[in-house]
């Protein structure tokens, strides 16, 4: 079935070829410390049924960076068991860790060097919780954790409040790029605030993807079409019930998303504009 | 010797060095990150790395997340 709707997109492309280019020009590339990506959709690893689900996910998404956690190695493993990177291309994919169920700067800033050291690679998806909940971030801590970060080098994407005096804070830091939640992470709820969202992406300079929350195709557009450079999201993909083809809605409706805000949307209006014309009506 | 590896305590012979450790539990150094006594040890010097009684020794790798 995902398979038909790639198929359909492509042929949509083609037509429109001439005219509508669908390409990443259009969309603009996104770069972040230099780095580019090909896809504004990015996803965990988190919550998959099965390691082969989550890979088939990740290949639907088009995406070309995925989330992973850090945590202690089984000692004690069963015969045969299967682990994360069996499962992903790491020449195709870039992966990001998190600092995920760190409740202060300190943990957070050792488990990115345990990240950097584990992935031999500087970038880090910087979580500090401040309440289990909700899971929403302490912004005190991550803020600290953030300066110290940059002052080890690390290049740093801080999950944070979609809150703008922070997330300006969270950039004169040197933070890479910010990361606003939509909702609570794992809540599907979407985008709760959308103006802040759109005030978020407005007073920034450094990319502003949208981290956490979203929970179905349309939530992942009106992220885009409020402004947002990217969507990161895993449980609305892991948790859906067929979880391929709800990565490949994603993929569409960050694109069509991407395409909408760049287009330039009409003006609301309170009452009817008839489409058609008004004269010339056969009687 | 008795060393404290992801909080369970185990007994080793001596002249056990981190790069040891890591093949007895049939782990890649390339997909692991270690502490010793809270310390990250490159992965260049796990070689090197002997441990010694009491030590504490973290070892952890990616798993899946969000």
């Amino acid at each position: 079935m995902e398979n038909r709707l790639y198929g359909l997109f492509d042929i949509l492309v083609k037509l429109y070829g001439g005219k509508m280019k669908v390409n990443k020009q259009d969309t603009g590339i996104l770069e972040i410390a230099g780095k580019k990506f090909s896809s504004r959709l990015w996803v965990g690893t988190g919550k998959y049924k099965t390691l082969s689900v989550m890979k088939e996910a990740h290949e639907a998404s088009g995406t070309d960076l995925i989330t992973v956690a850090i945590r202690r190695v089984n000692l004690n493993p069963k015969k045969g068991e299967e682990t994360l990177f069996d499962y992903i291309d790491r020449k195709k994919y870039f992966i990001l860790p998190n600092t995920a169920a760190c409740y202060s700067a300190e943990e957070a800033v050792r488990t990115a060097h345990l990240g950097a050291e584990a992935g031999l690679s500087k970038w880090i998806k910087l979580e500090v919780i401040g309440d289990e909940k909700t899971l929403y971030p302490d912004v005190i801590g991550l803020l600290e954790a953030t300066k110290r970060l940059v002052k080890d080098g690390f290049t740093v994407l801080p999950y944070t409040n979609d809150d703008v005096v922070t997330a300006k804070r969270l950039e004169d830091a040197g933070a890479a790029a910010v990361m606003p939640l939509a909702a609570p992470i794992g809540s599907g709820q979407g985008v709760m605030n959308p103006l802040n969202i759109r005030l978020i992406k407005e007073a920034l300079k450094v990319p502003v993807i949208v981290d956490a929350g979203v929970g179905t195709a349309s939530d992942a557009a009106i992220a885009m079409e409020l402004g947002a450079d990217g969507v990161l999201l895993n449980t609305a993909i892991a948790l859906a019930k067929d979880p391929i083809l709800m990565a490949g809605a994603m993929k569409l409706a960050v694109t069509a998303g991407r395409m909408s805000f760049l287009s330039g949307r009409m003006e609301k209006k309170n009452y009817a504009s008839a489409s058609s014309p008004k004269d010339g009506i056969s009687k | 010797m008795r060393i404290t590896v992801n909080g369970e305590q185990k007994t080793f012979r001596k002249d056990l060095t981190i790069a040891l450790l890591i093949s007895k539990y049939r782990l890649k150094k390339e997909s692991v990150a270690v502490e010793l006594n809270h310390k990250i040890i490159k992965k260049a010097d796990y070689e090197k790395s002997i441990l010694r009684d009491n030590d504490r020794v973290e070892i952890v790798h990616f798993v899946g997340g969000g």
